[in-house]
């Protein structure tokens, strides 16, 4: 991998323990701006715990994180924030309760001048980002369990979009799907980097890394086993770096 | 702009009527159940139980009740329980008696009913309950022990310390301007409680109109212009209404001319006054406000529903959800203390037992107003509405003549088959 300047992100050495399970063993991945970096492995590779240390919702034992150069402070989800780094967790993180506009600005709340929560311009404004990222999507009133998979989806990614993210760390976006909102997640994420927004894509499947990201970091057992540009190795290179914790031919 | 396409469209009979109203559907459930729990009653009571005395009665027999309900909307909301509201109760209430039977007159040397006696002992009883709700918040969000468990202990703890406080004893009586707020000793009287009902109607038909111009200022749906007005004049319908109720309840002869005399006038021939609104229900409706105003209209709020509905999600957000839950029991313990003064001013003195089974009661009301103990769901307006039909249902079967074991099993019943109504409803509706 040739050097493009400083990178967005690096994530040097980091590792995390859970009792004596070394989640995460000393791993180092970087990210510039504008790319997409798979982050592959199996379950339990320690893929989403090195993604929720740059999110901030697990502390790191040990490690840096450095932002365009300098180190960052990353210790809880709002420090995260204050770098522009948003999340769009696997399992949503949306409060099912609350409407679209509601999960949105969760723990930014627009306010009036005497400091109430302005649910009408958080409904508008909610209204314009999704026209441009699901045009289809109507039930602005309806808590987002009445939602479907896709819709609740659009919700978590106007989430991380709406506030100028410059970081996304997108956890198996497309796992509970349709083929057609898979496809608009795709056409998302093309939009995004061309917007120069760096994106971490943990994924599992070998197909859409190759179509998605730019290059790939594997792990295995909670270290990392390499980093490759995925379209210098191919799908049988990229499964045995997950499976066998093997080093492709090219990349070594 | 695009919306649902019910909303445009017409829909007929009462169900397109109460959608074009945009009334909450459970609200209209919930008060149709509580009228004809009160027609059952009047008519069984041979025409007792709907009169100004009686409704008068059960409003301040409620209010006690319906204030903690409040507070247990946000901590069930939450997630989490709380045991100990009766056993607080008793502590803020021993608390404020002492400061008014002691501390105030003989250490500070103020003697009997001195005009800061009450709020002294009224701040002192509020500081009570924040401090040890905060304490219950602490032990519950920072360490981590189940609220189940804190609130438990706090049941025992709290009834014994308000025991060690007054030594067992009933302490009285209480300070004449603290008693103001125990219900019938203080009400508003006619003209005034006219006033009050006047401001409140135009409070809720400004809120009405604010709402409509915000909508339209964001090109939102509105609906049509007369479905506002018969929102706003069944509003001010039951407001006046149940100001004239209030106001038709007379006060005794006896007593008015006991009130003349205390001002040394003669009390002319053939005068009458009706008793008008409570002070104690003035508080409860204070405390209704700003609990739906905290509720819907700021950040805490919607911090407390997102963590109830996701706590993951909540933290995630960047939500500090220990804290969350230090202030949801600080508010609960606030409203305990509330509670006390208009209980212990109701009975007008403090006793060993005041506020014995209210948790009960108030979870009850909590969860019968629409309150999911699974978290995330809840109405300010459902607990105070639940509080009443259950006082409602105590009363009404007293006076039918209902034997004591029989009232507790009716009451126990309700509350299970009410809680299985809303499970029904909720997988009807498939939302909230």
């Amino acid at each position: 991998m040739t050097a493009r300047g400083t990178p967005l992100v690096e994530m040097r050495d980091m590792h995390k323990s859970f009792g004596g399970i070394k989640a995460v063993d000393h791993v180092t991945v970087d990210l510039h701006a504008g790319e997409v970096v798979g982050i592959l492995g199996h379950n339990g590779a320690g893929k989403s715990v090195l993604m929720k240390m740059l999110s901030g919702a697990i502390q790191r034992d040990g490690g840096e994180i450095i932002i365009n150069g300098k180190p960052a402070h990353i210790n809880n989800p709002r420090d995260a924030r204050d770098y522009n780094i948003e999340t769009i967790y696997q399992t949503l993180a949306l409060a099912d309760n609350l409407d679209a506009a509601s999960n949105l600005f969760l723990g930014r709340e627009l306010t009036t001048p005497l400091g109430f929560v302005d649910d009408a311009k958080m409904e508008a404004e909610t209204r314009k980002i999704m026209n441009r990222l699901n045009p289809n999507f109507v039930r602005f009133s309806a808590p987002v369990s009445a939602l479907s998979g896709g819709q609740r989806q659009s919700v978590a990614i106007a989430r991380a979009v709406y506030f100028n993210a410059r970081i996304l760390i997108m956890d198996e976006p497309t796992a509970a799907l349709g083929v057609e909102e898979t496809r608009m997640v795709a056409e998302l994420i093309e939009e995004l980097k061309k917007q120069g927004i760096g994106i971490f894509l943990i994924d599992h499947d070998i197909h859409q890394v190759k179509a998605m990201c730019d290059r790939a970091s594997v792990m295995k057992n909670g270290q990392l086993v390499g980093t490759v540009n995925v379209n210098e190795v191919t799908e049988d290179d990229l499964l045995g770096m997950i499976i066998l914790g093997k080093q492709p031919q090219l990349a070594a | 702009m695009v919306d649902t396409p019910a909303m445009s469209g017409s829909a007929p009979g009462v169900k397109g009527l109460v959608r074009t109203l945009e009334i909450d559907t459970r609200l209209v459930g919930m008060i149709g159940a509580f009228i004809a729990l009160c027609l059952v009653f009047h008519f069984l009571t041979d025409g007792r139980f709907l009169t100004p005395r009686n409704i008068f009665n059960l409003t301040i027999q409620t209010v006690s009740v319906a204030i903690m309900a409040t507070g247990m909307v946000f901590v069930i909301v939450t997630r989490h329980i709380d045991l100990s509201v009766g056993s607080l109760l008793a502590t803020c209430s021993a608390m404020m008696a002492m400061t008014q039977t002691v501390v105030t007159p003989d250490w500070l040397g103020l003697g009997l009913n001195h005009p800061a006696t009450a709020p002294i002992a009224i701040g002192v009883g509020v500081l009570t309950g924040l401090v040890i709700g905060a304490f219950h918040g602490w032990l519950i969000g920072y360490l981590t022990i189940p609220a189940f468990i804190v609130t438990l202990g706090g049941l025992l703890v709290w009834r014994n310390v308000a025991w060690y406080l007054t030594n067992g004893q009933t302490i009285g009586p209480l300070d004449e301007n603290f008693l103001l707020f125990g219900g019938i000793g203080g009400t508003l009287g006619e003209a005034a409680s006219w006033v009050f009902g006047a401001l409140a109607v135009a409070a809720a038909l400004a809120a009405l109109w604010q709402s409509r111009r915000n909508k339209i200022a964001h090109d939102f749906p509105v609906k049509p212009l007369w479905a506002e007005g018969v929102m706003g004049a069944i509003i001010a319908a039951s407001i006046l209404g149940f100001i004239a109720i209030l106001n038709a309840y007379d006060i005794p002869e006896r007593r008015l001319a006991q009130m003349f005399e205390a001002r040394g006038e003669v009390m002319p021939e053939g005068f009458s006054a009706g008793y008008g609104l409570p002070i104690s229900v003035l508080v409860l409706i204070a405390v209704a406000v700003v609990m739906t105003v905290v509720a819907n209209r700021t950040r805490l709020g919607r911090y407390i529903f997102a963590a109830g509905g996701n706590p993951d999600a909540a933290e995630l957000s960047g939500i500090n959800t220990r804290m969350l839950t230090v202030k949801v029991f600080a508010i609960m313990g606030v409203l305990c203390a509330v509670s006390a003064v208009v209980a212990s001013a109701r009975l007008s003195f403090h006793s060993n037992d005041i506020g014995t089974l209210d948790e009960l009661r108030v979870i009850a009301a909590a969860v019968i107003g629409g309150t999911a103990l699974s978290g995330g769901v809840g109405t300010v307006y459902g607990a105070i509405l639940g509080a009443l039909i259950m006082q409602s249902l105590q009363s009404g079967m007293a006076m039918v003549g209902v034997d004591a074991p029989f009232q507790n099993i009716v009451v126990g019943s309700v509350l299970v088959a009410a809680v299985l109504i809303d499970i029904i409803y909720r997988q009807r509706t498939g939302g909230r």
